[in-house]
């Protein structure tokens, strides 16, 4: 599969354009196995193929449906799961297939944020050993009054108060233990941070604080974040491009700018027309383009263009049976589609596109 | 004009806990027409399930303190004794949750639940009640509905699920249908396709809905009419238009300005609300939004704010703020222009004293006299501070 992949940078400020991670032909099949011997009889194909490259010092969103593989994909780039295919470079050296042992140095400078702030913090720890831990796993801050001092220093640069160090998470609320969960993650100095659904557990007052600290977080210390969310309008606020992910493939790539002024990719229509709108005047006049039917299963995916079996614009006999390639679009979007949607479709189905 | 469908007057809801008492819902009042569809905005822990749950018969735990009174078609149902409450739940008022996996039993083919829901209210036979639940099936939408009657829940995907629950809950025609955040767990794809079916099933059938969620975006494509509760208050009330096009509660203002939104500039800022909601124990003093409002004035630590008509000549807009109306008028005008709170509090000069005819309570509203209020409250305001220290990130 060629992709054209120069066209990604687009929409990018020049400084940021060398990569940080380059992912190609990234794959992870799960096994299906059955019967008394366990013999493998198919594959969950998760990831399936999937090419793009993460910037440094940019926020790159991951978007689709529950399923679409958005989460295995990053679980993939920190190594956290073993790829069944293709390559992660990272920094010139290619870490697919490394061993727990060689990836070791390599995992301070990749961290995570997770969604859940409840089950991601150990209970019974207080905050500071939670955000301490990361200093005591790679021996950096061997000294515990000098570790304890950094500690309380992150605490105070996420919105934390220092004195709370002896406090346990369930003394916090969600969004500080959202902070908590930061803190953590940004302990090491990483170069990149995943953050896979940092808000949505959150109430909705309190997601952009979470939001906005991240933002600042990025600004301060030149983080890399890949950031995964189902929430279209979050991640049009957040990220500065976003591949959208179907069936363990990127159907479309484009800077937020374009993705959201103009999305290619009948899917991504989809997406954008099916997000609610905080305004009862524009939703009354809205053509909600309703997606049929649920995301086929990842172990038996449709032939050609995935997205046939639900696409409003299907054309029997050429997407069923030829796979599109992720190429440029008109307006600078990267779309996998034999008919992507012209600007009239646009207009009529995304009111929100002109915004 | 007919008996509205449902009146809900001064409900509060306290919980005796070993903490204290929790004041869940705190005195709310609001009524639902007959087809018409209400939204109820907040965040965790403002009231918004508890009230609802209590319109069902589902929170009478013996630590609950109930009163007010809740009206269902003329009938008290907070006077209702239990076998009456069990007629009506799921027969005239139906609910949805927001966990379609865990609101259904997972060892029970799907026919057989919906079977039940309907036997346990009509007499018919089992086959009658097992062609109502296929023709249920296929009204929500879903394919081949007969065959799929003998499936279990985990065969069906989320959506699926909670097409299921909503056809359990249509089943017996209710006049009353309560949401409560039903698409929170879903793809946005799929909330669109569950929004869609609810609005096409209000007007097909007739039903009332009650739609409780926090997600703004979810009540402006759903609702007419708009509840906005917070600490167990409604706070602000008014149509969809009002409450999204010119909301005058500064909680309402905070919720608009801190979610991301696809229709407005990619770049806008957004605007937290500081802190974080308050305990239902200890109930902040005064108007309890106080130590979160980045327009507050000392008096307003002291006064607890009423719903009372916004003083904007719309009838059905009414707000427990303080602020007298011009002010929020021009502060809502200076933030909708794209100013930040504090450049709002820089423009536009707000009072010390003057006070809004919530101060009063309702019935005191004729007289929207600051120089009275001040009076009331014994005049002792600290003239000059601020009071804008309370909220800190």
């Amino acid at each position: 599969m060629s992709v054209s992949i120069e066209q990604q940078g687009q929409g990018q400020p020049a400084a940021a354009r060398e990569p940080l991670v380059q992912v190609r032909g990234l794959e992870m099949h799960f096994p299906i196995r059955a019967g008394f011997f366990q013999r493998q009889v198919g594959a969950v194909r998760a990831v399936d193929g999937v090419d793009f490259d993460v910037m440094r010092g940019e926020t790159l969103g991951l978007v689709g449906e529950s399923g679409c593989g958005k989460s295995t994909t990053a679980r993939l780039i920190t190594r956290l799961l073993d790829p069944t295919g293709g390559s992660i470079t990272w920094e010139g050296q290619d870490i697919a297939r490394m061993s727990r042992r060689q990836l070791k140095p390599l995992r301070r400078e990749m961290q995570m944020i997770f969604q859940d702030p409840y089950s991601s913090l150990n209970p019974r720890k207080t905050v500071g050993s939670i955000i301490g831990e990361p200093f005591v796993i790679h021996g950096v801050e061997k000294d515990e009054r000098r570790r304890k001092a950094r500690v309380q220093e992150l605490m105070g640069q996420v919105g934390l108060n220092p004195e709370h160090y002896n406090r346990l998470p369930h003394q916090f609320s969600g969004g500080q233990r959202q902070r908590i969960g930061v803190a953590r993650a940004i302990a090491l100095k990483p170069k990149l941070v995943v953050a896979d659904e940092p808000v949505s557990a959150l109430d909705v007052s309190i997601q952009a604080q979470v939001l906005n600290l991240l933002r600042d977080l990025q600004k301060e210390l030149g983080l890399t974040i890949i950031f995964i969310a189902h929430d279209l309008s979050v991640v049009r606020h957040t990220c500065d491009r976003v591949a959208v992910m179907y069936l363990g493939k990127i159907v479309e790539l484009a800077s937020s700018e374009d993705l959201y002024a103009h999305p290619r990719h009948p899917y991504t229509g989809a997406l954008l027309s099916a997000v609610p709108v905080p305004d009862p005047r524009m939703a009354r006049g809205k053509q909600r383009q309703v997606l049929g039917g649920d995301v086929p299963s990842p172990s038996n995916p449709p032939k050609a263009c995935r997205f046939h079996t639900r696409c409003a614009k299907f054309v029997d006999g050429h997407c069923n049976v030829e796979e599109p390639l992720l190429e440029a679009k008109e307006g600078g979007n990267v779309a996998a589609c034999h008919y992507p949607l012209t600007d009239q479709e646009i207009a009529e189905r995304v009111p929100t596109a002109a915004a | 004009m007919a008996q509205p469908l449902l009146e809900v007057k001064d409900l509060s809801v306290h919980f005796e806990t070993e903490d204290g008492l929790v004041r869940a819902v705190d005195g709310i009042s609001y009524t639902v027409e007959r087809g018409r569809a209400l939204g109820i905005v907040g965040e965790s822990g403002s009231g918004k399930s508890v009230s609802s749950m209590t319109v069902m018969g589902l929170s009478r735990a013996s630590n609950a303190r109930i009163s007010g009174q809740i009206l269902f078609d003329g009938k008290d149902l907070l006077n209702a004794s239990e076998q009456e409450m069990r007629r009506i739940r799921g027969g005239e008022i139906a609910m949805i949750f927001q966990d379609p996996l865990s609101s259904l039993h997972p060892f029970y083919k799907i026919g057989d639940q919906l079977i039940e829901a309907h036997r346990s209210h009509n007499d018919v036979s089992k086959a009658q009640a097992r062609d109502r639940a296929a023709e249920m099936l296929g009204l929500v939408g879903i394919p081949d509905p007969r065959g799929r009657l003998d499936s279990y829940p985990h065969e069906f995907s989320g959506g699926m699920r909670q097409r299921v629950m909503i056809a359990m809950a249509l089943i017996n025609d209710p006049k009353l249908l309560i949401a409560d955040e039903p698409t929170t767990a879903l793809d946005v794809t799929v909330q669109a396709q569950i929004l869609e079916l609810i609005q096409r099933l209000q007007s097909e059938l007739d039903t009332a809905v009650v739609m409780i969620t926090h997600d703004l975006g979810v009540v402006a494509e759903v609702t007419e009419e708009i509840v906005v509760m917070y600490a167990g208050r409604i706070v602000e009330h008014g149509s969809a238009e009002t409450i999204f096009g010119a909301p005058q509660h500064p909680y309402t203002w905070g919720l608009l300005r801190s979610i991301p939104r696809l229709d407005t500039p990619r770049d806008q800022e957004l605007v937290p609300i500081y802190g974080r909601p308050p305990s239902l124990i200890n109930r902040p003093t005064g108007c309890a939004f106080h130590p979160r409002c980045p327009y507050v004035r000392e008096a307003h630590k002291r006064v607890d704010p009423e719903l009372a008509p916004a003083g904007n000549g719309d009838d059905g807009h009414t707000v427990a703020c303080l602020l007298p109306a011009k002010t929020r008028q021009a502060l809502w005008g200076a933030l909708s222009a794209g100013s930040s709170p504090e450049e709002a509090r820089e423009e536009v000069p707000i009072p010390e004293h003057e006070m809004s005819p919530s101060a009063h309570g309702a019935t005191d509203a004729a007289t929207p006299t600051g120089a009275a209020a001040v009076e009331e409250d014994g005049g002792a305001v600290a003239a000059g501070s601020s009071g804008e220290e309370t909220h800190g990130a």
